[in-house]
């Protein structure tokens, strides 16, 4: 090794002592944990290696609602949030008056705080001895019975926790987006009218195309995102998720290491593993359909 | 299809804080352009030509005037309806799509009776391809093709769905110094063989004399002069086409008419019958000079360019608006170099007067 390759390496240590330490231990300590069977805290022991962690966060009733709860979470909320954000954006860039004042309106929910948004939430759904909450009080001018969003069926837990979501990610959405749509240069929607393009063909055919690869990054970021959803979850419900049945997979991790039954760092270090696993699995297909229909 | 412009008129609102008067980017133009001819609007940036052209294929909506293809009135038609296509300056190629996608795009457009099937598509789209020569390239993306090739897909794609017009924004911008003289002679060759009515639009009077059939110059939104290349060039209308024409450029001086002669400095260079003693701009051509011992024009020596074919002289008049006076002489004539000075003699038909004020021509 030459002198200028040691100089490399000197200057690149203390960010690499930091990786390691704070990044790479950790992870390889998670996968050490996770086939440590009956791992005990307190004094640090083990019966001996195997799967049987695994075996028993799979079997685990709290486990399996958290996944479904999870991945009900994702389907809805990636796929809602990225189309609404490029309709909102598509209109944003559309329009001349107010453009600026509509922006900010939408980017209020990113800089606003979350205990803020939850009161407003509460406001919005939850059920009290004196009012039924805003949205319940609009459902009554349908005919609608009141309905306990926040304590009630578990569709309406999930329909809070989805709409919630998806009112968090679309702002950087909508952002990341508008900006993509006036990158595109204004001489190709030029050349389309001259060719009389109608509207839509136009969005389609041009504008999709061309943003494609914003869109992508926010569809693969948004998986990953949902994946990891826990604040939200507590902010609505509280943080004893599993009794409200709204459990997700990082809270899962989070019970399992410090919850009411807590201590248990190898089934929580378990299932951090599978959803590494999923998630692993889930970006990389997306990235392997990206790079098919993404060319530009 | 013949294409007249009857007092043309575009405006766009003031931007500035303090200015907030409209800008006029077109004032009053009228011309017309004959069918089948290639016709070059020519002008320094900001002269309105990219606007004219943006008026004649429709994405701007003039403020007062009238445009017709032939006796049709089109003002009012959006651009899809005018039979036009166009070539944008960075070619407006879609990245995302082939060249042949490209190419069949306006043709996927159409709507109703004028709808071609699926394969006559296909077919115009490879008969255009052919015609400008890139049929081998119909299944690359724009970005693997040169930029030559890019031009020749813009104007396959603006050529396939027939139009009665082709209208060229800065055509030959982007291309590096080689490829814009291929590339002008390809415009032309392929505007011959279709007969279409083409306007291009181009700040370089190099490229506008030699391909055009016409040439219309203008300037911050009026027509100075419109007409064949040579024409404008040996009988500008004005001191500002008379500059703007020609490389090297024409050499302005400060002169003097008296008594029917024209006088630079005190010397008397040309005779001028008939103009009223005045005060005159006085352009010569730097072809216009011929070198002479006893010429009435003294100027100072400066060097001695050898260009092969001609020789540049490179001098300096007091009377002249700019530092040198370029002129150009044939390489047979010998230059006494070791001289501190040099005298000219003109030639009549390469001399030009302009009134003092309005810088219009004085015809003598």
């Amino acid at each position: 090794m030459n002198t200028n390759n040691k100089k490399a390496w000197l200057y690149l240590l203390p960010a690499i002592l930091f990786l390691v330490f704070f990044l790479v231990y950790p992870l390889i300590d998670v996968f050490i944990y996770s086939v440590e069977e009956g791992y005990n805290f307190a004094s640090q022991t083990y019966f001996g290696t195997g799967l049987y962690n695994f075996s028993y966060v799979l079997h685990d009733p709290f486990f399996l609602q958290a996944v479904k709860n999870t991945f009900i979470l994702v389907i809805i909320t990636v796929p809602v949030s990225t189309g609404l954000a490029l309709l909102i954006s598509a209109g944003l860039s559309s329009i001349r008056p107010l453009r600026d004042l509509f922006q900010t309106i939408y980017f209020l929910p990113y800089v606003t705080n979350t205990l803020a948004v939850g009161l407003v939430f509460m406001i919005l759904f939850q059920k009290t001895e004196y009012t039924d909450g805003l949205v319940n009080l609009m459902l009554s001018w349908f005919g609608r019975g009141p309905v306990d969003f926040i304590d009630g069926p578990y569709w309406a837990k999930m329909f809070v926790l989805c709409f919630y979501t998806i009112w968090i990610v679309m702002p950087f959405k909508i952002l990341v987006l508008t900006s993509a749509l006036s990158s595109v240069n204004p001489d190709y929607y030029r050349a389309a009218r001259v060719d009389g393009t109608p509207r839509l063909r136009v969005f389609t055919k041009i504008t999709l195309p061309m943003i494609s690869p914003m869109i992508f990054y926010l569809v693969i970021t948004g998986f990953i995102g949902a994946f990891k959803a826990y604040s939200d979850a507590v902010a609505l419900f509280g943080t004893d998720l599993n009794a409200a049945g709204m459990n997700t997979i990082v809270g899962y991790v989070y019970d399992m290491l410090y919850g009411d039954s807590g201590g248990y760092p190898s089934y929580a270090s378990a299932a951090a593993v599978i959803l590494f696993a999923i998630v692993l699995t889930i970006t990389c297909v997306n990235l392997l359909v990206s790079r098919k229909k993404v060319r530009i | 299809m013949k294409i007249v412009l009857e007092n043309l008129t575009k405006t766009f609102p003031g931007r500035g804080k303090k200015d907030r008067n409209d800008v006029t980017a077109v004032d009053n133009l009228s011309c017309e352009i004959p069918d089948g001819e290639l016709i070059a609007l020519l002008g320094p940036s900001g002269c309105g030509k990219s606007t004219t052209l943006n008026l004649l294929c429709g994405l701007e909506k003039p403020a007062s005037g009238r445009i017709y293809f032939g006796e049709e009135d089109i003002t009012e038609l959006p651009p899809e309806l005018r039979g036009v296509g166009m070539v944008f300056q960075n070619y407006a190629l879609y990245p995302h799509m082939t060249v042949k996608q490209n190419i069949l795009f306006p043709l996927e457009n159409l709507k109703g009776k004028g709808r071609p099937s699926k394969e006559e598509m296909v077919n115009r789209a490879m008969e255009t391809a052919r015609l400008v020569q890139i049929e081998e390239l119909m299944d690359r993306k724009p970005r693997e093709t040169s930029g030559g090739q890019q031009q020749r897909v813009a104007i396959a794609r603006a050529l396939v769905k027939m139009p009665r017009v082709l209208l060229l924004d800065e055509p030959l911008s982007n291309l590096d110094a080689r490829l814009r003289l291929q590339t002008r002679e390809e415009i032309r060759k392929i505007q011959k063989k279709t007969g279409i009515t083409t306007v291009f639009v181009t700040h370089d009077q190099d490229e506008a004399m030699s391909i055009s059939d016409r040439i219309a110059v203008m300037r911050s939104g009026v027509l100075m002069q419109i007409g064949k290349p040579q024409e404008v060039y040996d009988n500008p209308a004005s001191l500002f086409v008379a500059k703007f024409l020609g490389t090297p450029p024409i050499n302005v001086f400060e002169g003097n008419v008296r008594g029917g002669m024209l006088y630079i400095g005190d010397e008397a260079v040309l005779s001028a019958e008939g103009v009223p003693d005045q005060e005159v701009w006085a352009g010569i051509r730097p072809e216009g000079f011929i070198l002479k011992e006893d010429g009435p024009l003294t100027c100072q020596l400066g060097r001695v360019e050898i260009m092969g074919r001609d020789i540049s002289i490179i001098s300096s008049h007091k009377a002249c608006t700019s530092q040198n006076i370029r002129s150009i002489i044939n390489a047979e004539t010998r230059v006494d170099t070791a001289s501190s000075s040099v005298r000219f003699a003109l030639k009549p038909e390469k001399v030009f007067l302009f009134r003092k004020e309005t810088e219009e021509r004085i015809v003598f």
